[in-house]
């Protein structure tokens, strides 16, 4: 039995420390380091609460329009407040804009480039991985950064720019569009379908989201094997990616992409292949401090009565990062998260057949891409541009507010409480938090800490390649994290 | 060959993230075109782990050579002056040393973003952290590595602040280094690049005929001028926002909202709130930087008077209602 620590990681968006325990060259426990804290919660206490629109974002540069949104939720709510629909459709495309641009880099940038490292120098499909996507010199890279940033116009007219708007308020957006604007929106989704349907699938975007199972999906992937999902899930297959980093956690989604009280993929709890869906109850919610170097409170509390005091010193701690549960369960939140909830055939299918595990959160994040750009294009022709696109009411002098949203990496949420015109308390759950939870007063690991159990590193010494596929498949944004 | 080496502490990432929306060329021709060569940068290598520890010790034993040093987010000074706030994982070492080591062996360092020029929002509020810039703590001359420090190559550290930074700032001023184009003469009093810190923002505003005639939004989304209520601080930030557009044709005018004057060291801690304008007597306390205050309320009250019914209307509106010249006559 040895111990060995691994850090920092790159390609996941901030810092990020494991330490593992192995036994015959399988890891037999692992403990997840979120080695940053900067203190946002505590940053907040006295500001002004329109202000949390300002700090926030800057909680994380790759998911800054998700916390816009948690947080511009968390102030409507203090209000009472209701989005006008332009605002709910110019939202919805900022915030898909922002997680299809993360869904993208995480692929491309962040996760594929392990597959062209020199360990894999005997695979009969190296030689066209590492053309394609090594780090720095890919192909890949510089095609998919075109398609990015000319998707990322979307920001430029919406929002004004990216990462870190202000335009998301409580009740809409600042920025409303002209009929021109609108039109201009359309082709920038043109050109970047096109992007997708010629490099990343090979194949229309709709054939692609109504795949419905695991034998469709390889029938499919030998059809299209000049795309760049079909090389993956050639890679995936051979490397058996399917057994590595499996876990059978609950699964949670705040529900993405709200229009007229409807979402697009919905809200709910998916208890496991041997349970069932249930509906979302955020009461249920604790934030577990006992393994965190975190000044602890005598029980696990909800957001509302959660605080943040941290102490270095705390004994059992090993993580600046707080250990949610849901109703006490571990969970795991992301794009595979969603779509299971969603009750997509294709990750129903896959999840009854492996539960979650590496290949599964990737295949995802491809399907989400397919099924969300053409909603894009729908939200777009349905923008109003004569009608108003912010409705804005006074705020309260004491109040509280929750704010929920699906960002690209899962379920986010920001608890606010409002006194004499101040913040007092602001708390917030993001979904690394979840993904990369230490353990909690019962000893239950977090997520990622229960997927890298049993896995092979004997072979590769430090490196230990599966343990990178691994860490990275959550796509992990640890700044989000501990904030 | 210019190596550079960029690193992450007290911060988002979103200047990083900022990094890859540069297009036309995209970043890495850029840099190709300067022959900047990326020694290891946290989204776009492959060295993850014991690879880039080995790297950074290289570096620290002269056998690798580092001629630019970038960091993004604040030093992390807490708690206590620890550094243990951010431990660079997997070396058991606090971020903050390791950055004193290494700023000694490049030719070059660069704080990425005004967290890591002047702590920025990391240092907001009561400071948890007690995070700090590379040379300043807000606006205190000194930071880490003290008011004096130059460089090996004689520079103080060169401070590309922004809240982001746009992509423009930092691929050029990287590629000019690395040209050996940049120099002292070409840093601003708070050693940030002329290069776009010679313009303010409200240079290119599309709201400029609003500001002219003092015809002000009164809530966010109007089109008129945030000066007077809403908090705007573009005439006296330093940057070229609206004359360098954001992601295609953005900026924060554009997008709706105020200049939160994000270049500046403290903006992070507005007098009153970030969308809100502090007065006395009714007059804006933040005038033009370089204005006489008795010119600029003569004026104000001047162009006030002269307001065109066009600008009135359409400055409380959030889209414009009345046009220029004479309505076509609709049937």
């Amino acid at each position: 039995m040895t111990r060995k620590i691994y850090g920092p990681f790159n390609r996941v968006e901030g810092d990020l420390e494991l330490e593992v325990e192995v036994t015959d060259g399988k890891i037999s426990k692992a403990w997840v380091n979120s080695p940053l804290y900067r203190g946002f919660e505590q940053i907040m206490q006295g500001k002004p609460p329109l202000d949390a629109l300002i700090y926030t974002p800057r909680i994380c540069g790759i998911c800054s329009v998700s916390q816009s949104i948690a947080c511009a939720n968390a102030l409507a709510d203090a209000q009472g407040v209701k989005t006008e629909s332009n605002g709910q459709l110019a939202s919805n495309i900022i915030l898909a804009c922002e997680n299809m641009a993360d869904h993208l880099t995480h692929f491309y940038l962040f996760f594929m480039p392990d597959f062209a490292r020199d360990e894999y120098q005997q695979k009969s499909w190296y030689g066209e991985l590492e053309s394609r996507f090594r780090a720095q010199i890919g192909t890949a890279a510089s095609t998919m950064l075109k398609a990015r940033a000319e998707f990322m116009h979307i920001t430029g007219i919406l929002a004004g720019k990216w990462p870190h708007t202000l335009s998301i308020q409580p009740g809409g957006t600042t920025t409303t569009i002209g009929a021109s604007d609108k039109v201009k929106l359309l082709a920038i989704l043109m050109g970047f379908r096109q992007f997708l349907e010629s490099q990343l699938f090979a194949d229309s975007l709709e054939n692609v989201s109504q795949l419905d199972s695991e034998n469709g999906l390889k029938t499919w992937a030998e059809d299209h094997r000049q795309s760049d999902f079909a090389q993956f899930l050639r890679v995936a297959d051979d490397l058996d990616l399917n057994k590595l980093g499996k876990i059978d956690a609950h699964f949670m989604s705040y529900g993405a992409y709200s229009f007229k009280d409807e979402f697009l993929f919905p809200q709910g709890i998916w208890a496991g292949n041997s349970g069932k869906k249930t509906n979302l109850n955020t009461q249920l919610i604790r934030e577990d401090l006992s393994h965190s170097w975190m000044l602890s409170q005598n029980e696990p509390a909800h957001p509302f009565q959660g605080m943040t005091l941290p102490d270095p010193e705390q004994s059992e701690g090993y993580s600046w990062c707080k250990a949610p549960r849901y109703d006490e369960s571990v969970i795991e939140v992301g794009a595979l998260a969603r779509q299971t909830i969603a009750r997509h055939p294709l990750i129903l299918d896959l999840v009854e057949n492996n539960q979650s595990n590496v290949t599964n959160r990737i295949v995802a994040r491809l399907l989400e891409l397919a099924r969300v750009v053409p909603e894009m294009e729908n939200w777009c022709r349905k923008i109003k541009p004569n009608e108003p696109f912010c409705h804005q009411v006074s705020m309260p002098d004491k109040a509280e507010g929750q704010g929920l949203v699906e960002a690209a990496r899962g379920s986010l949420g920001h608890w606010m409480s409002i006194d004499k015109g101040k913040i007092v308390n602001y708390q917030i759950v993001a979904p690394t938090t979840w993904n990369f939870s230490p353990r909690d007063k019962d000893n239950v690991a977090g997520a990622l800490e229960q997927a890298l159990l049993n896995t092979d590193v004997e072979d590769d010494g430090n490196k230990a390649v599966a343990i990178q596929h691994i860490v990275r498949s959550f796509d992990p944004c640890m700044v989000c994290t501990v904030h | 060959m210019f190596n550079v080496l960029w690193l992450q502490s007290g911060g988002c990432g979103g200047c990083s993230i900022s990094l890859l929306n540069a297009e036309s060329p995209d970043v890495m021709t850029r840099f190709k075109s300067a022959d900047i060569n990326l020694l290891w940068h946290p989204s776009l290598s492959e060295a993850s782990a014991d690879e880039f520890i080995q790297l950074l010790n290289n570096i620290l034993d002269g056998k690798i050579r580092l001629d630019a040093l970038c960091l993004e987010g604040s030093v992390m000074r807490g708690p206590s002056g620890t550094g243990r706030f951010h431990m660079l994982g997997g070396t058991g070492k606090s971020m903050m040393s390791w950055l004193q080591s290494l700023s000694e062996k490049a030719d070059y360092t660069l704080a990425m973003g005004s967290c890591a020029a002047f702590g920025g929002v990391t240092a907001a509020g009561n400071n948890p952290a007690d995070a700090c810039g590379l040379q300043y703590d807000g606006k205190q001359a000194g930071g880490l590595l003290g008011e004096d420090w130059l460089s090996p190559a004689g520079l103080p550290v060169i401070n590309v602040a922004g809240c982001p930074t746009h992509p423009d700032w930092v691929t050029n001023v990287l590629m000019q280094l690395a040209l050996d184009e940049l120099h002292s003469e070409d840093l601003d009093e708070l050693n940030r690049p002329r290069a776009y810190t010679d313009h303010l923002v409200h240079h290119g505003c599309a709201r400029n005929e609003y500001y002219e005639y003092k015809a002000s939004a009164e809530t966010l989304g109007d089109i008129g001028c945030m000066m007077e209520h809403k908090g705007c601080l573009g005439t006296q930030a330093r940057a070229d926002c609206n004359i360098r557009p954001w992601n295609g044709s953005g900026s924060c005018l554009n997008g709706g909202y105020p200049c939160i004057n994000c270049t500046a060291p403290e903006f992070e801690q507005p007098r009153l709130s970030f969308t809100e304008t502090p007065k006395v007597a009714g007059i804006p306390v933040g005038l033009p930087t370089d204005m006489p205050k008795a010119w600029f309320v003569a004026l104000a009250s001047l162009s006030k008077a002269a307001t065109p019914k066009r600008l009135k209307d359409n400055a409380t509106a959030s889209q414009i209602i009345t046009p220029p010249g004479k309505q076509k006559e609709r049937s």
